[in-house]
């Protein structure tokens, strides 16, 4: 089967020309684009989608920004919800979720990290119990990003603690709105708050929110940690604004500044390398032989970055099986996000110990000195990522475990409760 | 002695860190980072009296207690592990030093003793908007009416230039032959004209003021070209910081390995994996080859050796580079808590960040070194 992206063109081209207007409304919009199966045309036509290829994606985006006319925006949470739920989720979950999750209405979050457990997912202490015929949640989450804006969170929770670590795992979709969910903000040292603690306190989860069998909790995880790696590489971008005059662009400016406000920091936090050659030749660092140097290895690394986050994508939209390359964008975008933070410092000079209305471009970059450790934390660290390379695309020998065998309960963990 | 210290010196640095550990800790460190003033007179004097910390390096002729640039790289060391909050190394490094060896006789006894007192409180001007760091590049002229001197122009990054009794002003002023000369201007802080801006700084603990002077009254303090007098006060206050730097890199060092120690993943502690040990060996390595070049300045300063330039430039350079990749990996070794506001590690991660590029960054030092090797 092979389909012409000339002829996707012109289809999107008609479809557009007849139902795009900057006067509608955002929801009506966005509905528009889940009827017609535009927005997210890669996903299964029974679901919003057209069945086409991944690959013709970018060609579809292209003719609507050649128009101005709005996607749905692909970052954030729910669309690491969108991509669990088509994998492992229910029809009724798929009806539940997946439209509201492509007109933005719904927020979501991941309740996977513990005060005990991060790298070590697995080791979620968070129990949930079932009392008469619903699933009653006690513990604690932390780092849940969102989670003080979000209606519906993925919930990483332990079922059994007589089973091994990884079997007594379930997954769940918890509503966040309803008196057992108490979220309380994190300050960041960046000076933002954009995760959260989460105490969940008898709350309550509807049986047929699990999601996949009981016991299949990691193995849902590991499809949602693979979907949230996989997106972090360099080829990320995050929702700004589209620039347009009419009802619609209002709107959507008020989403960026309310719903996807905790993701503010988010390009900052990835190094803004698209600012450095402006801030060279603005500042005249560029003039400086050293500095050259610098720039031109930041931009050696960040260019083989990209061009390598893109082979692991062709590579994926052609079906072909991922090669090394595939794992590499997230450990590529912490060293470029690092690399870039140490050439802003440069390029700044004395102008970097300065923050908010004093530094240059109005705090974005004294942002972006404080805030690029994230990358080599959040969505797995990267000493995690290398284990997992090593033992998985190297095939070198796996760490000898101790805890994979034993009951959890006999597992030894923090005292952290 | 370069290599080691003396058991006077290791006696002092052990009594000095008690004490700090007990006035400096990260709650009290955070209660003043949050005020624009930054520290705390009279608490910064009863420790300041009981200590004689601002008079440790002065000369005893200007009552001071006359030891060298060793003995105040260990206050200086210690400062930095515990963050304390004071306006030390602008009063007792920058603006001492630049009198010392700057102003002329009448001046150095007029103001070192009160410096070195706890007194009065300096803060040297000598950095511009444009941030560079080399003498050469100053570009403030004073202009003579009289027997006064009259300053206007924008002095920035001045380190607590916003709080200080005593401005210390460097600017460019016309000699009777015509050309131009360096020279050192006091100015009082409550003079008519100059207005005092807090810049906010993303390291907190390390106030800076960006300082515009309007037809402001000075008095010159030198009476010859002060260019090698700041010179040495320049690679002087490197030598400082770089050792004030090491203190912290070792603290944030020595925490993170506390920290892994405890936290345990996968059923072991996290200091059971291979490459956490690797990192914290690593980061013993960063830290302990910079506090070796710091000593080394330190000592060869006071042993007035000729290479002290490019030497001091090594020690900021190192010192530069081993505190923000110690910072880097106090952060990732602590995973999201210490990406968090109420973790400190964030508090020693931006002294870092400002002492990196204070006094100029590692590029700008390795070019010092080879251009005073290049002659
Ligand atoms: C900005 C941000 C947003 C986040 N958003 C979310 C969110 O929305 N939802 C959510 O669930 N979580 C979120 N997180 C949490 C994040 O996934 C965890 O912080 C991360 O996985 C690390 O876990 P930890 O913090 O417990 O650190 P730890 O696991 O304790 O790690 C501490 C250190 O030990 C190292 N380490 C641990 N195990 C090993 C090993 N086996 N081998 C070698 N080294 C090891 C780590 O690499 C790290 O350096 C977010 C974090 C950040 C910083």
């Amino acid at each position: 089967m092979s389909i012409n992206e000339e002829q996707v063109r012109n289809e999107v081209r008609e479809w557009l020309k007849e139902n795009w207007s900057p006067n509608l409304d955002l929801v009506e919009w966005r509905l528009k684009l889940a009827d017609s199966g535009w927005g997210m045309a890669n996903w299964p036509a029974e679901w919003y989608g057209r069945d086409l290829p991944v690959s013709l994606v970018p060609a579809i985006e292209e003719e609507f920004s050649k128009i101005g006319a709005l996607t749905i925006p692909k970052s954030g949470i729910r669309m690491l919800a969108a991509a669990t739920i088509l994998n492992h989720g229910s029809d009724m979950h798929k009806e539940k979720f997946l439209k509201r999750i492509i007109t933005g209405e719904d927020v979501w979050c991941q309740l996977f990290s513990e005060p005990g457990s991060g790298s070590d997912l697995a080791g979620a202490t968070t129990k949930a119990v079932m009392v008469g015929n619903k699933w009653v949640v006690n513990g604690q989450k932390v780092w849940t990003t969102s989670a003080h804006k979000a209606h519906w969170g993925l919930l990483l929770a332990r079922t059994d603690m007589d089973e091994t670590k990884h079997r007594g795992l379930s997954y769940f979709i918890i509503d966040m709105n309803q008196p057992g969910v108490e979220t309380q903000p994190l300050m960041q040292m960046n000076g933002h708050a954009s995760f959260n603690q989460v105490f969940l306190t008898d709350a309550e989860v509807m049986p047929d929110f699990q999601v996949a069998e009981l016991g299949d909790g990691w193995q849902v995880a590991t499809t949602t940690l693979m979907h949230e790696r996989r997106a972090a590489d360099s080829l990320r971008s995050w929702g700004q604004a589209s620039k347009g005059d009419g009802p619609i662009y209002d709107q959507e400016r008020v989403e960026t500044e309310t719903t996807m406000q905790p993701y503010k920091w988010y390009p900052q936090r990835a190094g803004r390398v698209d600012l450095i050659m402006d801030r060279a030749k603005e500042t005249d660092a560029i003039k400086d032989p050293a500095i050259r140097q610098e720039i031109a290895k930041l931009m050696t690394l960040h260019k083989s970055a990209e061009w390598t986050a893109r082979r692991a994508r062709a590579a994926q939209e052609q079906g072909k099986p991922q090669g090394p390359e595939g794992s590499l964008g997230k450990l590529a975008a912490s060293n470029v996000a690092r690399a870039a933070a140490k050439v802003h410092t440069l390029i700044s000079g004395a102008d970097a110990m300065l923050t908010g209305e004093d530094s240059p471009m109005d705090g974005i970059i004294a942002e972006i000195l404080v805030s690029f450790p994230a990358s080599s934390i959040a969505g797995g660290t990267d000493e995690i990522q290398k284990n997992i390379i090593s033992e998985r695309v190297l095939n070198m020998p796996k760490e000898t475990r101790f805890d994979a065998d034993k009951p959890f309960k006999d597992i030894p963990r923090n005292t952290v409760s | 002695m370069k290599f080691s210290f003396s058991e006077e010196q290791e006696e002092f640095r052990s009594f000095l860190r008690r004490f700090l550990e007990e006035k400096s800790p990260t709650t009290e460190v955070r209660r003043l980072m949050a005020t624009d003033a930054g520290w705390e007179k009279e608490q910064w004097q009863k420790v300041n009296t009981e200590l004689g910390l601002t008079a440790i390096a002065i000369p005893e002729e200007y009552g001071g207690q006359g030891f060298g640039l060793s003995e105040q790289c260990i206050v200086l060391e210690e400062m930095g592990r515990f963050l304390l909050c004071a306006p030390y190394f602008s009063s007792a490094v920058l603006t001492a030093n630049a009198i010392l060896y700057g102003a002329s006789e009448e001046y150095k006894k007029k103001y070192l003793p009160e410096i070195a007192s706890g007194d009065l409180t300096a803060s040297l001007a000598f950095t511009e908007e444009t941030g560079a760091w080399d003498i050469s590049s100053m570009s403030m002229c004073a202009t003579k009416n009289k027997n006064t001197y009259r300053l206007t122009g924008i002095k920035s990054f001045v380190l607590d230039g916003h709080m200080s009794d005593l401005i210390i002003v460097l600017a460019k002023v016309d000699d009777n032959s015509g050309s131009q000369r360096l020279a050192l201007f006091s100015v009082d802080s409550t003079a008519v004209g100059l207005t005092k801006n807090l810049l906010n700084s993303t390291d907190q603990t390390r106030k800076l003021a960006k300082l515009t002077f309007t037809d402001v009254e000075a008095t010159c303090i030198s009476s010859d070209d002060v260019t090698e007098a700041m010179h040495k006060t320049f690679l002087k206050s490197c030598i400082g910081l770089s050792n004030e730097m090491v203190g912290g890199a070792e603290r944030l060092r020595e925490d993170t390995l506390e920290y892994v120690k405890m936290r345990m993943q996968f059923g072991r502690s996290i200091a059971s994996f291979q490459v956490t040990k690797h990192k914290a060996t690593d980061m013993l390595a960063d830290v302990e080859l910079a506090k070796s070049a710091a000593y080394y300045a330190a000592a060869a300063f006071d042993d007035g050796e000729s290479d002290i330039a490019a030497t001091a430039s090594i020690a900021k350079a190192s010192a530069s580079e081993a505190y923000m990749q110690t910072a880097i990996n106090a952060v990732q070794m602590h995973g999201g808590i210490g990406f968090t506001w109420d973790n400190d590690t964030h508090l020693w991660f931006k002294r870092a960040k400002s002492s990196e590029v204070f006094l100029g960054t590692a590029d700008f030092h390795r070019e010092l070194m080879m251009q005073s090797w290049d002659q």
